[in-house]
């Protein structure tokens, strides 16, 4: 029996982001941050403030942004770079593609505004595609972290890996879902419960609904593990497959499409090598639209209560 | 810069003749906007450039990125003969495992700076570097040759907005102005004049320039050093397929190589003998293509 479940809201990601950002300008003077024109929102105007010098906003202009990262790092410099994540990604792409991804360029790409919970600006401003772009490019490594401690931990090991890094981060304030002590790791998953009936594999905003979920199922007596999957890629198979095997039904929960994110990367791996029933929660190929982020999320399915649900289809789908 | 033994002249010939030979070797590729460029790549690699080929990555090299990726076959065999690599590895362009990739790709080769071949991209990486060389007050010049369709692509003004806002002056642009694009000529699909007010417009220090003229480009590029606080172009008019009259403003021959017979053809009017191109164009024998 698990400890219950109490809602501890923490900073917003794209907040944890902003500040240690910062931190990591004053040891490193190699870090160099661009933005298009929304470091208000992105919070990269924290390191701005500090690093005058280090900070370009390139205006509204995110194709010439990206090159101009890809340049940077080229003369041997670490760019950060941040925009919302439907304009750096989409609005970007082909940028990302060959200025940052075939030459495998030490460029570290910090998204905020990922997912609907950004509100009320609408579908314009809702990014729903970009792990799923992001995933396919070669050489990425993609994450969704799940609150502060984990963006934090993320963006300063991002500097220690030299290539491409694309981290996502979100809008509104994020419960806590981890210990400030918590070491994180791209590409090693966490064990945040362990249960016997069901996996539940999460990030983002979508772990702490995981965790709501685990405890709504203990109710009717059934237990579930859940995994906050921070990177998508590299996905951490081992840990899936062996909480897969030891539960034998999986739903993953994500604040994105369906297609691509994920659950897909995760039912690429069940598929290969432990095929359990997979029930998926996230957006089901549409997009969304203006309201409160809350509102938002229940609208779409992306509740604690939904994951839940699901979590009751995978398991009697078991032979 | 170098020590070369030839003459800018004679190696601007050799390049032509080897763009030739290698683009017919491989059977695919883009003649007519490597001629166009040879006397600019080849100011660029035997006067401006200060570089090493035996030692590419050396950290205080002057910096140069096409952004006109189809263009690599003139770099390439500008490259071999400054001593980067054989000459006798041109013969493997966009072969299986070649270094000589279709479309330049650092993977292959690092010495290319950056990864190209999608159209308007490469002035915003050669800015982002002098961005870096005017953060760190490197004595370094960043060169970058562009095409004259990249200027449709509004990533180029992006850059060229940035440049010039940030008067990044160690950066050095060439605009290879050879008025054709691949489905035929830049003034019916969408012209680009008035390009010199343009590129002025911005706030870059703009010559004009024969783009065949090896004197008027060394000239140009001394002189762009001169002018501190803008970053500087040299829109260089040029003739698509320059040096082989049948390639000459044929825009056929913007993506389509030379058969074997064009290259006996074209490399013996390269030594001054243009009769097996002239009894080819009388046979009927060269397709045309664009206006």
């Amino acid at each position: 029996m698990e400890k219950a479940l109490e809602k501890k809201m923490g900073l917003a990601t794209r907040d944890a982001y902003g500040q240690a950002l910062a931190e990591l300008g004053r040891v490193n003077s190699k870090i160099i941050v661009l933005d298009g024109d929304l470091s208000a929102s992105t919070k990269t105007n924290l390191f701005a403030k500090e690093f005058p010098d280090r900070f370009f906003n390139v205006g509204v202009a995110e194709a010439n942004l990206v090159g101009l990262a890809g340049g940077l790092a080229q003369a041997g410099k670490i760019p950060f770079i941040s925009s919302f994540a439907c304009f750096m990604v989409c609005r970007a792409y082909d940028q990302l593609r060959m200025a940052v991804a075939v030459p495998h360029a030490n460029v570290k790409v910090v998204t905020s505004h990922g997912g609907i919970s950004v509100g009320e600006d609408g579908a314009s401003q809702q990014s729903i595609e970009d792990v799923a772009l992001m995933v396919s490019m070669p050489g990425f490594i993609v994450a969704v972290p799940s609150d502060e401690h984990c963006t934090r931990a993320l963006v300063k090991q991002a500097v220690e890996i030299k290539g491409p890094v694309y981290i996502r981060t979100g809008r509104p304030k994020a419960p806590l879902v981890h210990e400030a002590t918590t070491s994180f790791s791209f590409g090693k998953g966490i064990l945040l419960r362990k249960g016997k009936d069901v996996t539940l594999v999460a990030n983002g905003l979508m772990v702490f609904e995981a965790l709501w979920a685990a405890e709504e199922l203990e109710k009717s007596g059934l237990s579930a593990s859940v995994i906050d999957m921070h990177t998508v890629k590299p996905l951490d198979e081992d840990l899936l497959i062996a909480q897969a095997e030891a539960t034998g039904a999986v739903v993953t929960a994500e604040e994105h499409q369906v297609w691509g994110g994920l659950g897909a990367a995760v039912a690429s791996a069940l598929g290969r090598k432990c095929p359990v029933p997979q029930e998926l929660v996230g957006i089901q190929d549409t997009y969304a639209e203006s309201g409160k982020p809350e509102e938002l999320l229940e609208k779409y399915g992306l509740t604690g209560q939904r994951i839940a649900e699901a979590a009751r289809r995978a398991i009697q789908r078991k032979r | 810069m170098i020590a070369v033994v030839m003459e800018l002249p004679a190696v601007a010939l050799e390049i032509r003749k080897e763009v030739i030979r290698m683009l017919a070797q491989s059977g695919s590729g883009h003649p007519g906007g490597s001629l166009s460029a040879v006397e600019i790549t080849t100011c660029l690699y035997f006067h401006a450039l200060r570089h090493d080929p035996k030692n590419p990555q050396w950290e205080d090299r002057d910096r140069f990125v096409l952004s006109k990726g189809h263009g690599v076959p003139v770099v390439y065999a500008a490259m071999a003969i400054a001593g980067y690599f054989p000459k006798e590895l041109l013969g493997t362009l966009r072969k299986l495992g070649s270094p000589l990739q279709g479309h330049p790709d650092t993977r292959f080769m690092p010495a290319l700076e950056a990864c190209t071949g999608s159209l308007g991209q490469g002035l915003s990486i050669a800015t982002g570097i002098a961005l870096a060389t005017q953060m760190d007050k490197k004595d370094r010049w960043v060169y970058a040759l562009i095409s004259d369709s990249e200027n449709e692509e509004g990533q180029t003004w992006e850059a060229a907005g940035f440049a010039g806002f940030h008067r990044l002056d160690r950066l050095i642009a060439i605009l290879d102005y050879n008025k054709f694009q691949l489905d035929g000529a830049i003034k019916d699909i969408q012209d680009l004049e008035p390009l010199r007010a343009k590129w002025e417009s911005f706030r870059w220090n703009v010559q004009e320039v024969d783009g065949h003229s090896i004197p008027e480009l060394k000239a140009a590029l001394d002189k762009a050093k001169q002018v501190k606080g803008q970053p500087h172009m040299i829109i260089a008019h040029t003739v698509k397929g320059k040096g082989v009259s049948f390639m000459e403003n044929n825009n056929y021959f913007h993506g389509v190589a030379p058969t074997q017979e064009e290259m006996q053809a074209a490399l013996k009017e390269l030594d001054g003998d243009p009769s097996l191109s002239n009894a080819m164009v009388a046979a009927g024998k060269i397709k045309k293509g664009g206006k």
